[in-house]
């Protein structure tokens, strides 16, 4: 086993404060990803509001088996995500690195299936742009589709950088950095990913469930 | 580092009922529900929400700096909608004056 | 002036072991630039700042120079509008933002509390260079030509119909904004968590309590302005009709969304000053603050209540009456815990035993300026005046009143104040009060025709206007070349101070405060051992205290 560093920064007074401190800092950053999400939800609420047959319509074109599938695909990618934490609670080496690259997996599924919706958006012309194939009276959906894009793009965003994250917490984690001691940044890049996680559970009924009867 | 760890048994059972909730929201979907659609689609995303809150982010065991953290994100965020809508849904209340061609 | 060595008691602990001071921990350019002291990163935004103020400067120099005559004859419009542009980006995302919370924040946050650093150095540093980064793309669409749509960006004419850089500037802009968002995150979690022991919140200095409300509002509101200009640059780049009326979108939405952000703004650029103010008349005044708690609480809620009041920028915008009377109420509301700070500064200098060294004449300035500024405030608050003078130059000197006679004269008293703990050395007391008047005139002279030219009707954002608006406009433009070498005057006798300054103890100033306990320059860590608080904040008695190291000149100038 390679010698780690002391985890113990030099700042801080012990782990304790240390955790508290990384932890807080977690959940501030998350505070203002609430608000970023939150001025495209203010955005989408809006035009929803105003246009209520161009949104239904619009959703209609989205495939709602495969966002179901990716709903539960990041559901499952949640409870591996937390079960590495819960490893690295309890100081189970090889467990942590097992869930978090489940959970990478998991991750990588959900992004492969949403490069496949994207692409069938492109190939029907419904990105939004001079290519847009709407035209008339169905061109008051192209505002669905902006947000759409900004959204679950903004989200996959988060998520190719969540799967970063854990890569590289994986990769500390089989060389041994964490312990029940210090697990700190096992368990914040877990807050990062369940809010990641909550984020879809909005967009997936607002963007793929309206208009459906 | 005396924190709790939550037993497996309660994060299959989050698991289960995300993944239930998850398909009464599909089915939901395909009611005709009128206005009340939306309501029940975001009450239900709300509870989903809430329970990878308490349990997956272990709110529920987490000091009230954490509780009072979360809570001012999310009141911050309803700020916004509020004053937002107070202006989009108000702006009809008045009629424009004689001669102006409205959009519909 | 001859550099006097102040006494230095003995310490014996000092004595034996005499750490390096942050300065001089370390040479070469790697140590400053991978640095994770926040002192050095202080600096570092210092001089930043200070370049992007001159390149703001400079743009203000050609407004005025434009607007020495009625005619249009220096630019055309489309060049005047991207002046005006570049200079309201530049001195509120380059300057004013950063300004207080970035230095003085960064390098007395920790030292306040008795804490070693900041609780996540290196998101310290990464922020400096997001700064630098945003600054570079700034830079970029200067060199490019600029943006010609206000620092504001209204769609649709940033969206469809100007032609200048507005992508690259929306990319800037954006990037900036995370630069502050890791600041406040920093301060909000060192704040609670690495306090000294004995330090509890109500001992805080009122400069810590200023600096938690401003990173509330940096962490509540920029991921707004992030999504604001992506959706601008989105509309823009793919004309998708977010903002498009003729395509069904609304205008208004982006508006909405930029002053959720950009009024809220205006607080993150006010507070931390008004945390400056509360430190120098305590001190100048030789007094405790009056009403401490109350002082604290406004810092909050004027936090919070910015808020609530965004909607004051849009009452001609085509909102609706019944939203801009909610906000014109609570816009009405808001002034209410700056003003009660107003009275509590003054109520700490009554009876106090009132010095006028440099920093408390920028106190002064501040408080007087600051008072005008926000009166104003309140007459814009009310819609019906507001419809006459929207968009004139009532609004250019109510937020200047603010932003430059408030803030900068905040941000310039905490530097002269703290200046001694920085370097090590005292400025020339002298010069600093020249320099303080000659700005304060020069300020007055450049603003105060700005409100009579705007009652009377003369529109912002105009490189030409009437013959009869001339005559204030001419003054206006003199009181700016005032205000600018009254500026340049204090950065040449900083930079002067640094080699031939009197050496500093460390306490000149005879003030309270943990930062005062420690060496000028401090070792790197702060403290050799942490300290431990047992006394309320801005104990001074009535006794002259003793000053612990310091020139002597500095307490015996002009009593």
């Amino acid at each position: 086993m390679s010698e780690v560093p002391s985890p113990l920064a030099h700042h801080f007074d012990d782990l304790t404060q240390q955790k508290e401190a990384t932890t807080l800092g977690m959940w501030t950053f998350l505070v203002t990803e609430i608000l970023f999400f939150g001025g495209l939800f203010a955005g989408y609420a809006q035009y929803r509001t105003l246009y209520p047959q161009a949104f239904a319509a619009a959703s209609h074109h989205l495939d709602i088996v495969l966002g179901t599938i990716n709903t539960a695909v990041l559901i499952a990618s949640s409870l591996t995500m937390v079960m590495g934490v819960r490893a690295a609670q309890l100081g189970r080496r090889k467990q942590i690195v097992i869930f978090l690259l489940l959970t990478i997996v998991l991750g990588l599924v959900f992004l492969g299936i949403k490069a496949v919706e994207y692409t069938h958006k492109y190939h029907e012309g419904l990105i939004p742009g001079p290519g847009f194939a709407l035209q008339g009276e169905e061109r008051m959906q192209v505002r669905f589709f902006a947000f759409y894009f900004l959204m679950t793009g903004m989200h996959a965003l988060h998520m190719v950088v969540g799967v970063v994250i854990v890569g590289m917490i994986a990769f500390f984690a089989w060389r041994g950095r964490y312990s029940p001691e210090y697990y700190g940044p096992v368990d914040v890049t877990g807050l990062y990913w369940h809010f990641v996680d909550i984020v879809w559970i909005f967009l997936f009924p607002l963007l793929y469930l309206l208009g459906r009867h | 580092m005396s924190e709790h760890v939550i037993p497996v048994r309660t994060y299959y059972a989050v698991f289960a009922a995300l993944l239930a909730f998850t398909g009464i929201t599909v089915a939901v979907a395909f009611l005709d529900l009128g206005p009340l659609s939306t309501v029940v689609a975001l009450s239900i995303a709300v509870l989903k929400a809430t329970l990878v809150l308490l349990y997956f982010m272990h709110l529920r065991y987490s000091s009230k700096l954490t509780w009072i953290f979360v809570g001012t994100g999310i009141f911050w965020f309803l700020i916004l909608i509020a004053f937002l809508f107070a202006d989009v849904a108000s702006r009809g209340w008045i009629p424009p004056a004689e001669g102006w061609n409205v959009p519909r | 002036m001859s550099t006097q060595v102040a006494g230095r008691p003995e310490r014996p602990e000092l004595v034996a072991e005499p750490r390096p001071n942050y300065l001089a921990n370390g040479y070469g350019i790697k140590s400053w630039l991978l640095t994770v002291d926040h002192k050095r990163i202080a600096i570092l935004y210092l001089v930043s700042i200070t370049v992007m103020f001159f390149l703001g400067g400079v743009f203000a120099l050609l407004i005025r120079l434009e607007l020495l005559t009625p005619a249009g004859d220096l630019m055309a419009a489309d060049m005047y509008n991207r002046m005006f542009t570049m200079h309201g980006v530049v001195m509120i995302f380059f300057f004013l933002i950063p300004s207080v919370p970035a230095v003085l924040g960064n390098f007395l946050v920790p030292m306040m509390i008795g804490a070693r650093d900041l609780a996540f150095p290196r998101i310290n540093l990464l922020s400096w260079y997001v700064y630098i980064v945003g600054a570079g793309f700034t830079i970029a669409v200067v060199i490019f030509g600029g943006v010609d749509t206000g620092w504001t960006f209204y769609a649709p004419l940033s969206t469809i119909y100007s032609n200048s850089n507005v992508a690259l500037m929306g990319i800037g802009v954006f990037i900036t904004g995370f630069s502050s968002i890791l600041t406040g995150l920093n301060f909000i979690v060192t704040i609670h968590k690495m306090r000294a022991p004995g330090m509890t919140w109500f001992r805080l200095p009122l400069f810590i309590w200023a600096h938690y409300a401003t990173s509330l509002i940096m962490v509540l509101g920029t991921p707004v302005l992030a999504i604001a200009v992506v959706l601008l640059a989105a509309d823009r780049i793919f004309q998708i009709g977010v903002f498009d009326a003729r395509q069904g979108g609304d205008p208004l939405l982006f508006q909405h969304l930029f002053w959720f952000y950009s009024h809220p703004a205006v607080y993150i650029m006010i507070l931390p000053s008004m945390g400056v103010i509360s430190e120098l008349v305590t001190c100048f005044s030789r007094k405790r603050i009056f009403g401490y708690t109350f002082v604290a609480f406004s810092s909050l809620a004027i936090a919070v209540y910015g808020f609530l009041v965004w909607g004051h920028h849009m009452f001609t915008s085509g909102q609706s009456i019944y939203a801009g009377l909610l906000f014109s109420v609570l816009s009405f509301l808001v002034a209410i815990p700056s003003a009660i700070k107003v009275f509590n500064w003054s109520a700490t200098m009554y009876k106090g035993s009132i010095s006028y060294e440099t920093p408390m004449l920028y106190a002064f300035g501040f408080i007087g300026l600051f008072t005008i500024g926000g009166l104003t405030g309140l007459f814009l608050a009310a819609t019906s005046v507001d419809v006459h003078v929207h968009d004139t130059y009532f609004v250019v000197a109510h937020f200047h009143y603010i932003m430059v006679g408030g803030a900068i004269m905040g941000f310039l008293g905490g530097m002269h104040f703290w200046w001694p703990k920085i370097v090590g050395r005292m400025y020339p007391e002298g010069w600093g009060k020249f320099a303080v008047l000659m700005i304060f005139a020069g300020f007055n002279l450049t603003f105060f025709p700005q409100f009579v030219l705007g009652y009377m009707g003369m529109p912002r954002r105009y490189h030409a206007y009437p013959d009869e608006f001339q005559v204030l406009n001419v003054m206006s433009t003199a009181g700016a070349s005032i205000l600018g070498v009254g500026y340049l005057i204090p950065m040449v006798y900083f930079l002067w101070s640094l080699r031939f300054g009197a050496v500093a103890g460390p306490n000149p100033w005879g003030a309270t405060g943990l930062e005062w306990t420690t060496p000028s320059p401090p070792p790197t860590e702060n403290f050799d051992v942490t300290p431990i608080v047992t006394e309320e904040a801005y104990s001074y008695s009535k006794e002259e205290p003793e000053v612990v190291g310091g020139t002597q000149s500095t307490r015996a100038s002009l009593r």
